[in-house]
């Protein structure tokens, strides 16, 4: 073991290869070895650090924890370090190079990598290895986190060309390759027709661009698809994929949220040509911008699109530490290409991100309040949303309601100016109404506490505070000359709340609640006998679940009534007890009335309490009555401010224009609140005032912090133009990744866009630019197309326009056995691109052509047709699907209600919406055969589409080639017309002998035609389109 | 049979047509519109497997896995400790049970008193194997299955320990075991997914889990290996029947002319992706038959619906589903994950958990004896188990009987196996004597994803898939195959 094995380092080397070593089927880098081989020149970034990643950095690479040897090789220094007599490489020397002996070594304990890593490296790859140290071992940079530079492009050749037909064609050369012809010009209008709007072209379109030879016809088709409203649609599906945009929570529960208005802002902003800079900075930072708009709050949606778990049990910090997990994650995936989720517990094993690095991205999401509990649809921080519609509704109902609020207030002035003299014309009126007479106390006196008779005979309680007391009071009915002698059959307690009780409730106990163990009501004599009065039962306004009223006249002086129902009592109450044996009162007599408050509970000693009586035992526990009595018996100058408003409230009940006046205004806040009920709200960004600490997590485990991580930008990328602010932000964040100096973002925003448009991107791993990543396979067009990006402005419709208007993307997709076999992923852009169509748009065009579609744009999510029970069934019967009606079983699909744990079940091969997704989903099962041949959407397209074309033409050769045109975009050839015409006749001679059948065919779906049309026809028609809408070619472009 | 050969010859035949379908004919095309032709059924075998695999002879064809939700109790049911009975009420001891995490709903309980295990457990088979009182089919198997009793795994709530089983992984977003196999060894079936779901609960709902469409999803996999979901009401595969007025006659002529029509296209573009959409719709119709033939019970013996118990007729039960499983391995199907919730026994232990048993003790049972009849039991390995196993010790309180329940317990519990290729009438690995932790022969997750993978012939180490710059496995970097209850 010479330099590079330390002694005792193989148990290091052969533990840490048994933890992280991967079996695998076939090395990833052989094909492009085996072609590097072949030429002469080895390129480092191209040829060489795939298989070093590939095969060394998991022990010898940036993780500084699985390193073996302190050796790394995914560093230049490391590379060429030389220990003691040994380089690693040496230039130009193969054979003094350790590297190479290792690679070569047939002692298989010096073997690298070593056998029991089960990697194992290729002859190829060890020649290539050789090559390029013989060549002098040169060394660059990963290719993706270096600056793109526009590559020089001879100006003879740009007066003809579009560049990246220059650098496609470039790349052909090389290979021997020739572009195809040009697309036909059916082929040509289909596939821009949908790329730029989603939707098929419409049988004028293609008449009239079939018939136009100006050179301009075909710019001028692409400058009106990018003007269509919708475009934006279609190129909001794929960022709503992006954004992981869906109608529910997700997880148990699965709760509705109202995200739309950002789906619409998405539309919007690609209508508008929203320069994609500002399309980032928004969305991440809208809220930090200096006089943030709604509409720029309204964009920062994107990162709150993330699942919310509402599982009971949960631990809100976990989720809320998943919440921005997500979030850190995704801009990672969408901005920088590069997949961050390893950092979360530990060094990235083959890009230089550290997980110190990742909380530091992670920092700059994790300062807004949200809570993690609970799982609300609408956590804030949010913003209501209403539509323009809506909002001017909601400012007329601000301003009537206003208006009766003044109407209000007028007329309150003018009632409170003639208080007294309505007093004096109504007091008599008004003083019967109750049936309780005041007791007047006499005295009043507490073990501890010190009791005060008010005006109005309440008593108040003040003094000390101690745990428990009894009171003692004797009073006198409030008798008028008329009542001298009365009979008495019950009494009232009210407790009334005060303002010098905990929190202005009705004791000073730490819940304004107090505990009456036991009253005792004495009749005394004028002599001074005293004769207990038995109460036999009583009523009270409310019982603190077992804190009883009985409780009060049990005799047991532990037990008692209490009345607290929220966290504090916040109302007043009464009880009344009623006596076994009325008493017969004379003047002189005397009640002697026992409160006690003797329960465990501290200081539960009532505060403030009125006494009254009545004759009648089954006076009814008027709770409002008493007061207003109190009030009535108050003269004006000692009023309190309660019965003040008492009265007050009294004589507004009385006056018909009041009754009117608020009448009105409760009705216009029923009227708003219902409106507002339906204004969206959307969950949205905002930092807390309060920074929050971010620290390392322990294998990414919420409640494992390590050390602390402050928002910065990791070093071994550019560094912003301009400085950061002292705290760094989202906008900082937002900023720096639209730099102009980032060498990510726009690199991986146009690939992205080339993968739209040719199915695969430049670079195939679309989420992944780091040192596992595909390289590019056109390097150098991709650096035009991001330097050019930049250089535009960050013009996303130039952009879009310059790949149409390419002559790659213009060639025809035919493709030979020859060429197919060469290249069957068409890397090299010898063809134009096919493709099926995303599910979505299938959908969309069943509509379009049968002429169901409803092309409305924005609004909340419909429910179109979906089989029966399929939410019941995911959610145990808890959610049930409630189809729509009408038009909204005809909007585009963007527009369909997106569940998270049951998505649309018409879409067979989409993302699923749960995590940012940038790549594309599309298979090929029979389950989507199934959907586009059964599902009621298809079958009623097939009719309507039928009955269409019965309609615009008369004889079966016109009918066939409209409705072929429709689907296909071409006419039929004559033995496609044979086919389709011995199929129609066979479903018509089917249905004539079993028109109940065709009656049934005709009855599928809610669409109801306006004027029925022969039923064998129109059947047997019906059967043809569904044929044709699945054509190969219809659901392709 | 020697299983190995017959996988060989499968993989050439298909790798000849690989190669053909890219320069298919139109006289091989136009065999593929007449069903009747046999060279039909070639061409509806589009998915193939990695040509790598297997890796060695395989010992099971197909797999069931009769996955019990919830998490059923093992003191209860199979890990007999009659050291619970002589402690039982009494606080469990801090050297078993001290420093370990539990779900919130016992996180904060200080007192853990030792609940005596509700059932009665007797000696089963010529293996002896301890089996409840609960569970009277079972024990009548008992010299077929292997019961493992150590297993234990890492997460104490439902929806990741779940995700862990089927994934490899807590959170979503990973394949799960059935797309990794249709991946890794193609199509199996000839009329059928080669991977399918169900999923059923007891009739009370008694526990509110969801079936998250994850659990046999394909994860970054392209998602044509994700489980076809046969669902429990309504028709089992989503829009399956044709339309009203669509006879299966017209059908099959719009089908003919259909794919008349795409082969003019693929003759015309010579993309070969149409020549695949060509069998896919053949797959469907193809489906369309097959899958109804499927939920048709009625050419079963009354005998055998018997075994089932008289759930076997409702749509949507566990029983119905054991019967479906059968039917689909027959048709070599090879991955049906049969899911039943229901097993979360927190508050009502002695009235919920006779209720699952009844509910699953006999149709998992009789699934196990009519493959054994039916000579399928060789190379179908069967699966039983939840995803974690339940406290020793009470949640809730001693005196009130009603509301005894056990909480989420990952350190130890107990699952069962049988045939392809498992050690029959044997019990593998210990818990402690309180059944708290699993302390011989530990089984983690990830070993028995191994032992799975090994016995379909797949060296779970070198089977990966390259995902975001790494390549992914289903064990992760882990895993070990428990050799010990191997044939």
């Amino acid at each position: 073991m010479r330099t590079m094995h330390a002694p005792g380092s193989r148990t290091v080397r052969l533990l840490v290869c048994l933890i992280f070593g991967w079996g695998f089927s076939q090395p990833v880098a052989t094909a492009r070895a085996e072609e590097a081989a072949a030429t002469t020149r080895v390129d480092f970034d191209r040829d060489i650090r795939p298989i070093l990643s590939e095969n060394c950095f998991l022990c010898h690479g940036p993780s500084a924890s699985s390193r073996a040897v302190d050796l790394r090789l995914d560093t230049q220094a490391g590379l060429f370090e030389i220990r003691g007599e040994t380089a690693v490489v040496q230039p130009g020397k193969p054979d003094s190079s350790e590297l190479i002996r290792r690679i070569q070594a047939t002692d298989t304990d010096e073997l690298m990598p070593p056998p029991d890593s089960k990697l194992k490296l290729t002859q190829q790859q060890i020649i290539l290895l050789r090559n390029w140290v013989e060549a002098g071992a040169p060394w660059s940079g990963h290719w993706a986190f270096t600056n793109p530079v526009a590559p020089e492009i001879p100006d003879r050749e740009l007066t003809s060309s579009n560049p990246i037909d220059v650098l496609v064609r470039k790349e052909l050369l090389a290979r021997n390759l020739r572009p195809a012809p040009p697309a036909s010009r059916e082929e040509l209008l289909r596939r821009v027709k949908f790329d730029l709007t989603g939707l098929p072209p419409t049988i004028e379109e293609l008449d009239q661009f079939l018939a136009d030879d100006s050179p301009g016809a075909y710019e001028a088709l692409v400058d009106r698809f990018l003007a269509s409203p919708h475009y934006g649609e279609r190129m909001a599906w794929t960022w709503l994929d992006v954004a992981r945009y869906a109608d529910t929570n997700g997880y148990q529960g699965d709760r509705e949220r109202t995200m739309w208005p950002w789906r619409d802002w998405v539309i919007r902003a690609y209508n508008e040509n929203l320069p994609y800079d500002q399309f980032t900075i928004k969305q991440l930072a809208g809220d930090l911008l200096p006089q943030a708009s709604r509409d720029d709050l309204l964009a920062t949606g994107f990162c709150r699109n993330h699942m919310i778990n509402g599982e009971g049990g949960r631990i809100a910090e976990e989720n809320r530490v998943e919440y921005v997990f997500d979030q850190t994650e995704t801009m990672g995936t969408v901005w920088l290409g590069l997949t961050l989720t390893c950092s979360r517990c530990h060094d990235h094993k083959y890009d230089p991100l550290t997980q110190r690095e990742y909380y530091q991205f992670f920092d700059f999401f994790n300062q807004t309040p949200v809570n993690g509990a609970g799982g609300d649809p609408r956590m804030p921080p949010n913003l209501e949303v209403p539509s323009p519609a809506q909002e001017q509704q909601l400012a007329n109902f601000s301003e009537q309601i206003q208006q009766a609020r003044n109407k209000i207030k007028a007329r309150e002035q003018q009632l409170n100016s003639e208080l007294e003299s309505w007093l004096a014309a109504k007091k008599n009126e008004l003083l019967p109404s109750s049936k309780w007479v005041p007791l007047v106390p006499q005295t009043a006196r507490a073990e501890h506490q010190t009791l005060t008779i008010q005006p109005g005979h309440a008593v108040l309680v003040g003094g000390p505070n101690p745990d428990q007391d009894r009171y003692e009071i004797e009073a006198i009915p409030d008798a008028t000359p008329d009542q001298a002698s009365l009979t008495i059959a019950s009494l009232r307690l009210d407790a009334l709340r005060h303002a010098t009780m905990t929190a202005g409730g009705l004791a000073r106990s730490d819940s304004g609640n107090f505990v009456l163990t036991e009253i005792r009501v004495e009749a005394v004599s004028p002599d001074g006998t005293a004769r207990p009065v038995d109460i036999v039962s009583a009523q009270a306004t409310h019982e603190q679940g077992n804190l009883k009223i009985t409780n009060a006249f049990d005799a047991d002086p532990r037990s008692g009534w209490a009345v607290l129902q929220g966290k504090f009592v916040d109302r007043d109450h009464a009880a009344v007890f009623r006596f076994r044996e009325p008493v017969a009162w004379t003047p002189g007599m005397r009640f002697r009335i026992h409160l006690n408050f003797e329960s465990p509970h501290r200081h539960h000693n009532l505060g403030y309490f009125l006494l009254s009586v009545s004759a009648d035992r089954d006076a009814p526990l008027d709770e409002a009555a008493l007061p207003l009595l109190q009030a009535l018996r108050t003269p004006a100058e000692s009023r309190t401010q309660d019965q003040l408003q008492l009265l007050q409230q009294r004589q507004r009940q009385d006056d018909p224009l009041h009754r009117q006046v608020t009448g009105e205004l409760a009705e216009l806040e029923k009227s708003r609140n219902a409106l507002k009920q339906q204004v969206p709200v959307v969950m949205i960004m905002r930092d807390q005032d309060q920074r929050r600490a971010t620290y390392l997590l322990e294998k990414g485990l919420y409640n494992k912090p390590g050390a602390e991580a402050r928002a910065s930008l990791p070093d071994w990328l550019p560094a912003a133009s301009t400085a950061l602010s002292e705290r760094p932000n989202r906008l900082d964040l937002a900023r720096w990744l639209v730099d102009p100096h980032n060498p990510l973002t726009a690199r991986v925003s146009v690939n992205r866009v080339w993968q739209m448009f040719f199915g695969t991107g430049l670079v195939k791993t679309a989420e992944d630019f780091g040192s596992q990543g595909t390289k590019p396979t056109h390097p150098a067009l991709l650096d035009w197309l991001a330097v050019q990006f930049v250089n535009s402005g960050w013009d996303m419709k130039q952009l879009h326009k310059v790949i149409v208007m390419s002559e790659t993307y213009r060639q025809t997709a035919r493709v030979s056995p020859e060429l197919y076999e060469n290249d069957p992923e068409n890397i090299w852009l010898a063809r134009g691109p096919r493709s099926r169509l995303p599910s979505w748009m299938i959908r969309d065009q069943a509509l379009a052509v049968s002429g169901l579609l409803v092309p409305e744009l924005g609004g909340p999510p419909v429910n179109p047709y979906q089989p029966e029970g399929i939410w019941a069934e995911a959610t145990f019967g808890k959610i049930k699907y409630v189809q729509d009606h009408g038009d909204k079983l005809y909007r585009r699909t963007l527009y369909t209600f997106w569940r998270r744990i049951v998505g649309p079940t018409m879409l067979f091969d989409n993302s699923p919406r749960q995590t940012c997704s940038v790549l594309d989903y599309r298979t090929n099962t029979p389950l989507h055969a199934l959907v586009t041949l059964n599902d009621i959407t298809y079958v009623e397209a097939a009719r309507v589409l039928a009955a269409r074309v019965l309609r615009e033409q008369t004889d079966t050769q016109s009918r066939l080639e409209l409705a072929m045109r429709l689907v296909t975009s071409r006419r039929p050839s004559p033995e496609e017309f044979r086919i389709l015409e011995g199929r129609l006749q066979q479903l018509q001679h089917d249905y004539a002998a079993h028109p109940e059948e065709a009656e049934a065919v005709l009855q599928i779906g809610e669409y109801r035609d306006p004027a029925p049309l022969d039923r064998t026809d129109h059947a047997a028609w019906t059967g043809l389109c569904t044929l044709l809408l699945n054509l190969d070619e219809a659901i392709s472009h | 049979m020697d299983l190995f050969q017959d996988f060989s010859r499968q993989q050439t035949r298909r790798g000849l047509l690989g190669t053909s379908a890219q320069g298919l004919g139109t006289a091989a095309l136009a065999s593929l519109l007449n069903p009747m032709t046999p060279g039909r059924a070639a061409a509806t075998e589009p998915t193939r497997g990695q040509s790598d695999l297997p890796h060695f002879t395989p010992r099971a064809k197909r797999v069931v896995y009769l996955l019990q939700n919830g998490a059923p109790s093992h003191v209860d049911l199979f890990d007999y400790k009659p050291m619970l009975k002589e402690w039982h009420g009494k606080q469990i001891p801090d050297e078993i049970a001290g420093g370990k995490r539990f779900s919130t709903m016992t996180g904060g309980q200080t007192l853990r008193p030792v609940l005596s295990e509700i059932t009665r457990f007797a000696q089963h088979g010529e293996s002896g194997a301890w089996v409840s009182d609960f569970m009277p089919a079972t024990a009548g198997i008992a010299d077929d299955l292997c019961f493992i009793k150590s297993m234990y795994t890492e997460s104490v709530n439902h929806a990741p320990a779940i995700t862990f089983f089927l994934t490899g992984s807590e959170m979503p977003g990973r394949p799960s075991l059935g797309a990794w196999l249709t991946y890794g060894l193609g199509d199996s079936s000839r009329n059928l997914p080669s991977f399918v779901a169900m999923t059923s609960r007891d009739k009370e709902a008694s526990c509110g889990q969801i079936f998250y469409d994850f659990y046999w999803g394909s994860g970054f996999l392209p998602s044509k290996y994700q489980g076809v979901k046969f669902r429990g009401s309504g028709e089992p595969v989503l829009y399956l029947a044709n339309p009203a007025g669509m006879s299966r006659e017209r059908r099959r002529g719009i089908l003919d002319d259909l794919a008349r029509m795409n082969e003019l296209q693929y003759a015309a573009t010579g993309d070969p992706e149409i020549t695949t959409r060509i069998a896919q719709y053949e797959m469907a119709y193809k489906m369309q038959m097959s899958v109804p033939e499927l939920t048709d019970f009625s050419n079963e013996p009354a005998h055998v619906l018997e075994r089932y118990g008289p759930d076997v007729h409702r749509q949507g039960s566990y029983a119905y589903n054991c019967l479906m499983a059968r039917r689909l391995l027959e048709q070599d199907v090879r991955f049906v994950q049969l899911m039943h919730a229901g097993w979360d026994q927190h508050r009502n232990l002695n009235t919920q958990l006779k209720i699952q048993c009844e509910d699953t003790d006999a149709p998992s049972a009789a699934l196990v004896r009519d493959l054994k009849e039916r000579g399928l039991l060789d190379d179908t390995l069967v699966i039983w188990g939840g995803e974690f196993g339940r406290t020793p010790f009470l949640q809730g309180k001693i005196e009130e009987t009603e509301t005894w329940g056990r909480d989420h317990h990952p350190y130890t519990f107990s699952i069962w196996m049988c045939g392809g290729g498992i050690k029959p009438g044997i019990s593998h690995g210990a818990s402690d004597d309180f059944g708290f932790s699993a302390v011989e022969n530990k089984v983690h997750v990830h070993d028995f994803q191994a032992t799975i993978l090994h016995l379909l012939g797949i060296d779970h180490e070198r089977f990966t898939y390259r995902f975001q710059g790494r390549r992914f496995r289903l064990t992760d970097i882990y895993g070990q195959v428990v050799k010990d209850i191997l044939r």
